[in-house]
């Protein structure tokens, strides 16, 4: 994929534009490449972590992308794995001591979904598919992209379950009160763990319905 | 030794790794497609948590947690270094399953084979760190750890075996056809997830 001759490359270049919203639909992390599935699914009850949780994996992706890509060269074969390692752990303890330093009640919920961002394996995907065989620029785009992606689903998720689990959107309370006066319920099953695979499960079957192409045989 | 089974129990069934915590998920999707490909990855995880749960338990107990270092003298007692522990722990991981992976192939081939290409995914293994991360915010005792540990791995094993079952059979079936493969393997977990929750009556 590198070549030396497009060294000017701008950088809202068609190509990096692709890499960039790629992973939004059609090349999406967690329906299509089936990576970070991981850490996500538990952090989807409510949506105020699960955002928190999306702009973490993007950060942590994006620099990731970005350091292993100026190392690249540098770095033996045989030991990548543990450099990358390094690298990527090194970022989550930056971002978990700023979020337990500026939004401490979010951290304590994401437990230790933080540490495992580490062991995300959208990151580990992307550092070995993408940032091991590309220059610096396009590795950062393309780790914000999968980072996006990876949150659009994550909030999709939580935006059902928080409406139809608890009622609320963002903690606000979106459901009048007077249809709970006529008997409506929230349904408690939605903030149990089984609800977020099959919500994802329904997400992957409308996204296949509509693009005839990703569907397996 | 009571609480040792205690812990084993609740780890395999009531607090499965994957059912409960979705950890282990991007292998455990990709793997579950034979039943003994993913008997063999199943028995790896458990075999590296048994290792590694344990060396990071030391290192947390000796090196890490706050007040840790008093056995160096007293000058020492104050300091916390808690905040190195996701490095610490992702390096043991790391270089015990490379470790690992030598020892094997080394004095067992035969296990090296069946185990071989599995090696090296396990240090990416949520679950495997997950446990050292829920060993550290549970603070277990050691025995308790070691039950952890073996109950998760094996609780990883089960659901990956029974769901390799489901999808060798799924095979012959007429699923819609935008829901085949990843999306019908959601939805089985999750159903398999609701029937693992009529293990959380178990009072222990």
């Amino acid at each position: 994929m590198a070549n030396s001759t497009n060294d000017k490359e701008p950088i809202f270049s068609v190509k990096n534009l692709k890499n960039l919203t790629g992973p939004f639909n059609l090349n999406n992390p967690i329906t299509i490449q089936v990576l970070g599935i991981c850490s996500a699914l538990a952090v989807t009850v409510q949506m105020k972590p699960a955002i928190v949780m999306a702009l973490s994996v993007t950060i942590v992706t994006a620099f990731s992308n970005l350091i292993i890509s100026f190392l690249r060269n540098t770095i033996p074969t045989s030991i990548r794995i543990i450099v990358q390692l390094v690298v990527v752990a090194t970022l989550v303890i930056i971002v978990d001591q700023v979020l337990k330093a500026y939004v401490y009640d979010v951290s304590k919920k994401l437990s230790v979904f933080v540490g495992l961002i580490i062991t995300n394996c959208i990151i580990m995907g992307r550092l070995e598919a993408f940032a091991m065989g590309n220059k610096p620029i396009p590795s950062f785009i393309d780790g914000i992209g999968n980072g996006i992606g990876y949150g659009i689903i994550l909030v999709i998720i939580a935006f059902f379950r928080e409406l139809l689990g608890s009622g609320k959107i963002l903690g606000m309370s979106v459901i009048p009160p007077s249809f709970y006066e006529m008997g409506y319920r929230d349904n408690g099953m939605m903030i149990l763990p089984p609800m977020a695979l099959i919500t994802i499960g329904v997400i992957i079957w409308v996204q296949r319905s509509r693009n005839k192409s990703l569907i397996e045989k | 030794m009571e609480s040792f089974f205690d812990t084993l129990i609740k780890a395999i069934f009531i607090e499965n790794m994957i059912f409960s915590f979705f950890l282990g998920m991007c292998s455990y999707l990709a793997v579950s497609k034979t039943v003994k490909t993913s008997m063999g990855l199943g028995i790896a995880v458990t075999f590296v948590l048994i290792i590694t749960a344990p060396l990071n338990w030391a290192l947390n107990t000796y090196l890490l947690k706050a007040g840790a270092l008093s056995w160096v003298g007293d000058a020492y007692k104050d300091v916390d270094l808690s905040y190195l522990s996701f490095m610490i722990f992702i390096a043991t991981i790391a270089s015990m399953t490379q470790l690992v992976e030598m020892i094997v192939e080394k004095f067992a081939p035969a296990l090296y084979n069946s185990l071989g290409i599995f090696l090296p995914l396990i240090a990416v293994n949520c679950a495997i760190l997950g446990v050292s991360l829920f060993m550290q915010e549970r603070e277990y005792s050691f025995t308790d750890l070691i039950a952890f540990a073996l109950g998760s791995g094996i609780g990883w094993w089960l659901a990956i075996v029974t769901m390799a079952a489901i999808r060798e059979k799924i095979r012959y079936s007429n699923v819609p056809k935008p829901l085949r493969g990843l999306g019908i393997a959601f939805i089985l977990t999750g159903l398999m997830a609701i029937a693992f929750m009529s293990f959380m009556g178990i009072k222990i």
